[in-house]
Protein backbone atom coordinates (compact mmCIF):
# COMPACT_ATOMS: atom_id res chain seq x y z
CA UNK A 1 0.00 0.00 0.00
CA UNK A 2 1.17 3.63 -0.90
CA UNK A 3 1.48 5.80 1.75
CA UNK A 4 -0.89 9.31 1.40
CA UNK A 5 2.10 11.18 2.23
CA UNK A 6 4.48 10.05 -0.15
CA UNK A 7 1.50 9.67 -3.00
CA UNK A 8 1.39 13.78 -2.46
CA UNK A 9 5.00 13.83 -2.79
CA UNK A 10 5.39 12.45 -5.74
CA UNK A 11 2.41 13.82 -7.14
CA UNK A 12 4.24 17.15 -6.07
CA UNK A 13 7.51 16.40 -7.74
CA UNK A 14 5.70 15.88 -11.29
CA UNK A 15 5.25 19.78 -10.58
CA UNK A 16 1.63 19.84 -9.34
CA UNK A 17 1.33 22.77 -7.02
CA UNK A 18 -1.94 23.37 -6.95
CA UNK A 19 -4.97 20.95 -5.32
CA UNK A 20 -8.62 20.78 -4.94
CA UNK A 21 -11.25 18.73 -4.63
CA UNK A 22 -14.55 17.20 -2.79
CA UNK A 23 -13.52 14.11 -0.67
CA UNK A 24 -14.16 10.31 -0.75
CA UNK A 25 -12.65 7.90 1.97
CA UNK A 26 -10.50 6.30 -0.83
CA UNK A 27 -8.92 9.73 -0.58
CA UNK A 28 -9.42 10.82 2.99
CA UNK A 29 -5.42 10.11 3.94
CA UNK A 30 -4.41 12.19 0.59
CA UNK A 31 -6.57 14.78 1.60
CA UNK A 32 -5.28 14.76 5.43
CA UNK A 33 -1.41 14.85 3.76
CA UNK A 34 -2.34 17.60 1.59
CA UNK A 35 -3.74 19.58 4.17
CA UNK A 36 -1.25 19.19 6.23
CA UNK A 37 1.63 20.33 3.66
CA UNK A 38 -0.98 23.47 3.39
CA UNK A 39 -1.48 22.85 -0.28
CA UNK A 40 -5.55 21.68 -0.37
CA UNK A 41 -8.46 24.44 -1.10
CA UNK A 42 -11.66 22.52 -0.85
CA UNK A 43 -14.79 22.60 -3.70
CA UNK A 44 -18.18 21.94 -3.12
CA UNK A 45 -19.21 20.22 -5.79
CA UNK A 46 -16.57 18.35 -9.02
CA UNK A 47 -17.22 21.02 -11.77
CA UNK A 48 -16.71 24.10 -9.50
CA UNK A 49 -13.26 22.12 -8.69
CA UNK A 50 -12.38 21.43 -12.65
CA UNK A 51 -13.31 25.30 -13.02
CA UNK A 52 -11.03 26.33 -10.00
CA UNK A 53 -8.40 23.85 -11.41
CA UNK A 54 -8.80 25.81 -14.76
CA UNK A 55 -8.42 29.08 -13.47
CA UNK A 56 -5.76 28.47 -11.36
CA UNK A 57 -3.85 26.99 -14.81
CA UNK A 58 -4.30 30.12 -16.63
CA UNK A 59 -2.74 31.63 -13.56
CA UNK A 60 0.49 30.11 -13.77
CA UNK A 61 -0.07 26.40 -11.71
CA UNK A 62 -0.32 22.98 -12.32
CA UNK A 63 -3.48 21.72 -10.98
CA UNK A 64 -4.78 18.09 -9.38
CA UNK A 65 -8.26 17.48 -8.77
CA UNK A 66 -9.29 14.94 -5.98
CA UNK A 67 -12.94 13.60 -6.45
CA UNK A 68 -14.75 10.23 -6.05
CA UNK A 69 -16.29 8.95 -9.61
CA UNK A 70 -19.70 9.70 -8.95
CA UNK A 71 -18.22 13.62 -9.14
CA UNK A 72 -17.24 12.59 -12.75
CA UNK A 73 -20.72 13.51 -13.94
CA UNK A 74 -20.83 16.81 -11.94
CA UNK A 75 -17.68 17.61 -13.68
CA UNK A 76 -18.18 15.75 -17.49
CA UNK A 77 -19.38 19.25 -19.18
CA UNK A 78 -16.99 21.50 -17.44
CA UNK A 79 -14.42 19.33 -18.62
CA UNK A 80 -15.78 18.47 -22.67
CA UNK A 81 -16.61 22.26 -22.86
CA UNK A 82 -13.37 23.91 -21.32
CA UNK A 83 -10.62 22.14 -20.56
CA UNK A 84 -10.73 19.87 -23.61
CA UNK A 85 -11.06 22.91 -26.11
CA UNK A 86 -9.41 25.14 -24.49
CA UNK A 87 -6.74 22.71 -23.72
CA UNK A 88 -6.00 23.17 -20.45
CA UNK A 89 -4.12 20.43 -18.45
CA UNK A 90 -5.41 19.19 -15.52
CA UNK A 91 -4.66 16.15 -13.40
CA UNK A 92 -7.73 14.39 -12.05
CA UNK A 93 -7.88 11.74 -8.95
CA UNK A 94 -10.38 9.65 -9.00
CA UNK A 95 -11.56 7.35 -6.13
CA UNK A 96 -12.79 4.16 -8.45
CA UNK A 97 -15.92 3.59 -6.07
CA UNK A 98 -18.10 0.32 -7.24
CA UNK A 99 -15.45 -1.46 -8.85
CA UNK A 100 -16.26 -4.91 -10.31
CA UNK A 101 -19.36 -3.98 -8.58
CA UNK A 102 -18.38 -4.26 -5.09
CA UNK A 103 -19.89 -1.39 -3.30
CA UNK A 104 -22.93 0.46 -2.08
CA UNK A 105 -25.55 0.05 -5.00
CA UNK A 106 -25.24 4.13 -6.01
CA UNK A 107 -21.71 3.34 -7.33
CA UNK A 108 -22.22 0.48 -9.03
CA UNK A 109 -23.18 2.03 -12.48
CA UNK A 110 -20.34 4.30 -12.52
CA UNK A 111 -18.00 1.99 -11.51
CA UNK A 112 -18.78 -0.27 -14.27
CA UNK A 113 -19.34 2.66 -17.04
CA UNK A 114 -16.08 4.98 -15.83
CA UNK A 115 -13.66 3.46 -17.80
CA UNK A 116 -15.77 4.10 -21.11
CA UNK A 117 -17.16 7.32 -20.49
CA UNK A 118 -13.46 8.49 -20.04
CA UNK A 119 -12.51 6.86 -23.17
CA UNK A 120 -15.62 8.53 -24.75
CA UNK A 121 -14.45 11.72 -24.45
CA UNK A 122 -11.05 11.14 -24.70
CA UNK A 123 -9.25 11.80 -21.33
CA UNK A 124 -6.67 8.90 -21.17
CA UNK A 125 -6.37 7.37 -17.74
CA UNK A 126 -4.32 5.09 -15.72
CA UNK A 127 -5.41 2.71 -12.61
CA UNK A 128 -2.44 3.44 -10.25
CA UNK A 129 -0.84 0.10 -8.14
CA UNK A 130 1.83 -0.01 -5.62
CA UNK A 131 3.93 -1.61 -7.94
CA UNK A 132 3.72 1.09 -10.80
CA UNK A 133 2.85 4.34 -8.81
CA UNK A 134 6.43 6.11 -10.47
CA UNK A 135 5.85 5.04 -13.45
CA UNK A 136 2.01 6.08 -13.28
CA UNK A 137 3.09 9.45 -12.94
CA UNK A 138 5.53 10.18 -15.35
CA UNK A 139 3.77 8.60 -17.68
CA UNK A 140 0.97 11.46 -16.10
CA UNK A 141 3.69 13.94 -16.28
CA UNK A 142 4.49 13.11 -19.88
CA UNK A 143 0.72 13.07 -21.37
CA UNK A 144 -0.48 15.94 -19.63
CA UNK A 145 2.26 18.70 -20.42
CA UNK A 146 2.64 16.88 -24.02
CA UNK A 147 -1.24 17.26 -25.03
CA UNK A 148 -2.50 19.88 -22.84
CA UNK A 149 -5.68 18.25 -21.65
CA UNK A 150 -6.62 16.21 -18.30
CA UNK A 151 -5.39 13.13 -17.55
CA UNK A 152 -7.05 10.62 -14.96
CA UNK A 153 -5.57 8.46 -12.27
CA UNK A 154 -7.73 6.03 -10.84
CA UNK A 155 -7.41 5.02 -7.17
CA UNK A 156 -9.24 1.80 -5.87
CA UNK A 157 -9.79 1.01 -2.67
CA UNK A 158 -6.38 0.01 -0.60
CA UNK A 159 -4.35 1.18 -3.08
CA UNK A 160 -3.19 4.19 -1.40
CA UNK A 161 -3.32 4.61 2.38
CA UNK A 162 -6.35 6.08 4.02
CA UNK A 163 -7.81 6.92 7.01
CA UNK A 164 -9.05 3.95 9.81
CA UNK A 165 -12.49 3.60 9.93
CA UNK B 1 -43.59 48.62 -14.62
CA UNK B 2 -41.39 47.06 -11.71
CA UNK B 3 -39.80 49.72 -9.68
CA UNK B 4 -36.22 49.73 -11.17
CA UNK B 5 -37.16 49.43 -14.25
CA UNK B 6 -36.85 52.71 -16.30
CA UNK B 7 -33.45 53.63 -15.00
CA UNK B 8 -31.69 50.61 -16.10
CA UNK B 9 -28.79 50.43 -18.57
CA UNK B 10 -28.24 47.84 -20.93
CA UNK B 11 -25.49 45.02 -20.45
CA UNK B 12 -22.75 47.01 -22.74
CA UNK B 13 -23.28 49.93 -21.40
CA UNK B 14 -22.73 48.46 -17.92
CA UNK B 15 -19.73 46.63 -19.37
CA UNK B 16 -18.23 49.86 -21.49
CA UNK B 17 -18.49 51.98 -18.16
CA UNK B 18 -16.34 48.98 -16.41
CA UNK B 19 -13.67 48.36 -18.88
CA UNK B 20 -13.16 52.47 -18.72
CA UNK B 21 -12.11 52.56 -15.29
CA UNK B 22 -10.03 48.84 -15.55
CA UNK B 23 -6.14 49.00 -16.90
CA UNK B 24 -4.85 45.58 -16.61
CA UNK B 25 -7.00 43.77 -14.79
CA UNK B 26 -7.74 40.11 -15.78
CA UNK B 27 -11.74 39.31 -16.77
CA UNK B 28 -13.18 36.11 -17.14
CA UNK B 29 -16.52 36.43 -18.55
CA UNK B 30 -19.10 34.22 -18.67
CA UNK B 31 -21.11 32.31 -21.14
CA UNK B 32 -23.66 33.50 -23.93
CA UNK B 33 -24.14 37.09 -24.86
CA UNK B 34 -22.01 38.99 -21.91
CA UNK B 35 -18.40 36.71 -24.03
CA UNK B 36 -19.53 37.96 -27.03
CA UNK B 37 -20.88 41.17 -26.20
CA UNK B 38 -17.34 41.86 -24.42
CA UNK B 39 -15.63 40.36 -27.67
CA UNK B 40 -16.86 42.99 -29.48
CA UNK B 41 -16.55 46.09 -27.30
CA UNK B 42 -13.59 45.83 -25.50
CA UNK B 43 -11.59 42.71 -26.83
CA UNK B 44 -8.25 42.51 -24.62
CA UNK B 45 -5.41 40.05 -23.83
CA UNK B 46 -6.63 39.63 -20.30
CA UNK B 47 -10.12 39.11 -21.00
CA UNK B 48 -11.09 35.08 -20.95
CA UNK B 49 -14.15 34.27 -23.08
CA UNK B 50 -15.68 31.36 -20.96
CA UNK B 51 -17.65 30.08 -24.24
CA UNK B 52 -19.52 26.91 -22.66
CA UNK B 53 -18.82 25.51 -19.31
CA UNK B 54 -22.03 27.64 -17.68
CA UNK B 55 -22.13 28.16 -14.14
CA UNK B 56 -18.12 28.12 -13.38
CA UNK B 57 -17.35 31.14 -14.51
CA UNK B 58 -16.87 32.48 -11.05
CA UNK B 59 -15.03 29.26 -9.72
CA UNK B 60 -12.28 30.31 -13.00
CA UNK B 61 -11.52 33.62 -11.91
CA UNK B 62 -11.45 32.40 -7.94
CA UNK B 63 -8.73 29.92 -9.69
CA UNK B 64 -6.70 32.76 -10.99
CA UNK B 65 -7.41 34.83 -7.99
CA UNK B 66 -5.52 31.99 -6.01
CA UNK B 67 -3.22 31.90 -8.38
CA UNK B 68 -2.25 35.18 -8.31
CA UNK B 69 -2.56 36.93 -5.47
CA UNK B 70 -1.16 39.90 -6.19
CA UNK B 71 -3.58 40.96 -8.56
CA UNK B 72 -7.31 42.26 -8.65
CA UNK B 73 -8.96 39.29 -10.70
CA UNK B 74 -12.35 40.53 -12.14
CA UNK B 75 -15.64 38.38 -13.15
CA UNK B 76 -18.03 39.45 -15.78
CA UNK B 77 -21.15 37.06 -14.16
CA UNK B 78 -25.05 36.52 -15.60
CA UNK B 79 -27.93 36.20 -12.81
CA UNK B 80 -28.62 32.65 -14.50
CA UNK B 81 -24.49 32.26 -14.21
CA UNK B 82 -24.77 32.96 -10.53
CA UNK B 83 -27.82 30.36 -9.63
CA UNK B 84 -26.08 27.52 -11.83
CA UNK B 85 -22.97 27.50 -9.89
CA UNK B 86 -24.30 28.79 -6.31
CA UNK B 87 -22.10 26.98 -4.63
CA UNK B 88 -19.24 28.60 -5.58
CA UNK B 89 -20.50 32.11 -3.70
CA UNK B 90 -19.56 29.68 -0.72
CA UNK B 91 -16.19 28.86 -2.34
CA UNK B 92 -15.62 32.56 -2.84
CA UNK B 93 -17.16 33.75 0.94
CA UNK B 94 -15.34 30.93 3.08
CA UNK B 95 -11.96 31.12 1.15
CA UNK B 96 -12.43 35.33 1.02
CA UNK B 97 -10.04 36.01 -1.55
CA UNK B 98 -9.11 39.99 -0.90
CA UNK B 99 -7.97 40.24 -4.96
CA UNK B 100 -11.59 38.65 -5.83
CA UNK B 101 -14.22 41.12 -7.93
CA UNK B 102 -17.09 39.25 -9.10
CA UNK B 103 -19.58 41.80 -11.28
CA UNK B 104 -23.06 39.97 -11.75
CA UNK B 105 -25.09 41.80 -14.65
CA UNK B 106 -28.79 41.11 -13.59
CA UNK B 107 -31.44 41.27 -16.13
CA UNK B 108 -33.39 38.40 -14.33
CA UNK B 109 -33.41 36.23 -17.65
CA UNK B 110 -31.44 33.85 -19.73
CA UNK B 111 -30.84 36.63 -21.78
CA UNK B 112 -29.06 34.32 -24.23
CA UNK B 113 -32.29 31.51 -25.17
CA UNK B 114 -34.75 33.43 -25.33
CA UNK B 115 -35.72 35.82 -22.36
CA UNK B 116 -37.03 33.01 -20.01
CA UNK B 117 -37.23 34.00 -16.49
CA UNK B 118 -34.91 33.62 -13.77
CA UNK B 119 -35.49 33.08 -9.80
CA UNK B 120 -32.97 36.32 -9.47
CA UNK B 121 -36.48 38.28 -9.81
CA UNK B 122 -37.29 36.62 -6.68
CA UNK B 123 -33.71 35.46 -4.91
CA UNK B 124 -31.79 38.87 -3.86
CA UNK B 125 -28.42 37.27 -5.08
CA UNK B 126 -26.42 40.33 -3.52
CA UNK B 127 -28.09 39.02 -0.15
CA UNK B 128 -26.91 35.59 -0.76
CA UNK B 129 -23.56 36.60 -1.45
CA UNK B 130 -23.56 38.87 1.53
CA UNK B 131 -24.74 35.92 3.65
CA UNK B 132 -21.84 33.87 2.12
CA UNK B 133 -19.19 35.75 3.68
CA UNK B 134 -18.66 38.43 0.71
CA UNK B 135 -17.09 41.54 2.44
CA UNK B 136 -18.28 44.21 -0.26
CA UNK B 137 -21.72 43.57 -1.67
CA UNK B 138 -23.30 46.46 -3.56
CA UNK B 139 -26.29 46.43 -5.43
CA UNK B 140 -26.46 49.37 -8.32
CA UNK B 141 -28.32 50.15 -11.25
CA UNK B 142 -27.02 53.28 -12.51
CA UNK B 143 -23.95 54.51 -14.33
CA UNK B 144 -22.71 56.69 -11.78
CA UNK B 145 -23.41 54.45 -8.59
CA UNK B 146 -22.04 51.28 -10.78
CA UNK B 147 -18.36 53.37 -11.77
CA UNK B 148 -17.71 54.68 -8.28
CA UNK B 149 -18.35 50.99 -6.70
CA UNK B 150 -16.41 49.70 -8.99
CA UNK B 151 -13.58 51.95 -8.54
CA UNK B 152 -13.70 51.40 -4.77
CA UNK B 153 -13.69 47.66 -5.19
CA UNK B 154 -10.46 48.14 -7.33
CA UNK B 155 -8.98 49.60 -4.13
CA UNK B 156 -10.05 47.68 -1.34
CA UNK B 157 -9.95 43.73 0.03
CA UNK B 158 -12.34 41.71 -0.96
CA UNK B 159 -13.92 39.52 -1.82
CA UNK B 160 -16.31 41.94 -3.63
CA UNK B 161 -19.97 41.43 -5.32
CA UNK B 162 -21.53 44.28 -7.33
CA UNK B 163 -24.61 43.19 -8.64
CA UNK B 164 -25.30 45.36 -11.51
CA UNK B 165 -29.53 45.53 -12.61
CA UNK B 166 -29.84 45.59 -16.24
CA UNK B 167 -32.26 45.59 -18.88
CA UNK B 168 -32.86 43.03 -21.38
CA UNK B 169 -31.21 44.89 -24.11
CA UNK B 170 -28.43 42.58 -25.85
CA UNK B 171 -26.03 44.23 -28.53
CA UNK B 172 -25.84 42.84 -31.63
CA UNK B 173 -22.67 40.94 -31.43
CA UNK B 174 -21.19 37.42 -33.08
CA UNK B 175 -19.73 34.56 -31.63
CA UNK B 176 -16.00 35.10 -30.34
CA UNK B 177 -14.26 34.27 -33.33
CA UNK B 178 -10.96 33.49 -31.88
CA UNK B 179 -10.13 29.80 -30.72
CA UNK B 180 -11.09 28.57 -27.45
CA UNK B 181 -7.07 27.54 -27.35
CA UNK B 182 -6.32 30.89 -28.88
CA UNK B 183 -8.36 32.64 -25.42
CA UNK B 184 -6.06 30.39 -23.36
CA UNK B 185 -3.13 30.78 -24.47
CA UNK B 186 -3.38 34.59 -24.77
CA UNK B 187 -5.09 35.24 -21.37
CA UNK B 188 -2.28 33.10 -19.75
CA UNK B 189 0.27 35.27 -21.27
CA UNK B 190 -1.21 38.65 -20.24
CA UNK B 191 -1.05 36.96 -16.78
CA UNK B 192 2.57 35.79 -16.77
Amino acid sequence: MIDSDDFVQALQTIGIDFFTGVPDTILAGIIVALEERRLYTPSVREDEAVALAAGAYLGGKIPAVLMQNSGLGNALNVLMSLHLIYRIPTILVISWRGFEGKDAPEHVVMGQTMTTLLETVKIPYRAVTSQTVGEDLNWTARTFMEQRIPVALLLKKGVVKTLQP
Amino acid sequence: MRPEEGVMQSRAQAMSALFAVMTDQPVIVCNGFPSREAFKLHDRPANFYMIGSMGVAAAIGLGVALAKPDRHVVVFDGDGNVLMGMGTLATVGALKPRNFIHVVFDNEVYGSTGNQLTYSRWVRLDQVAKAAGYVNVERVREREDLVYEFKEMLMKDGPSFLLIKINEQIEEADRVSLTPEAIARRFKHALA
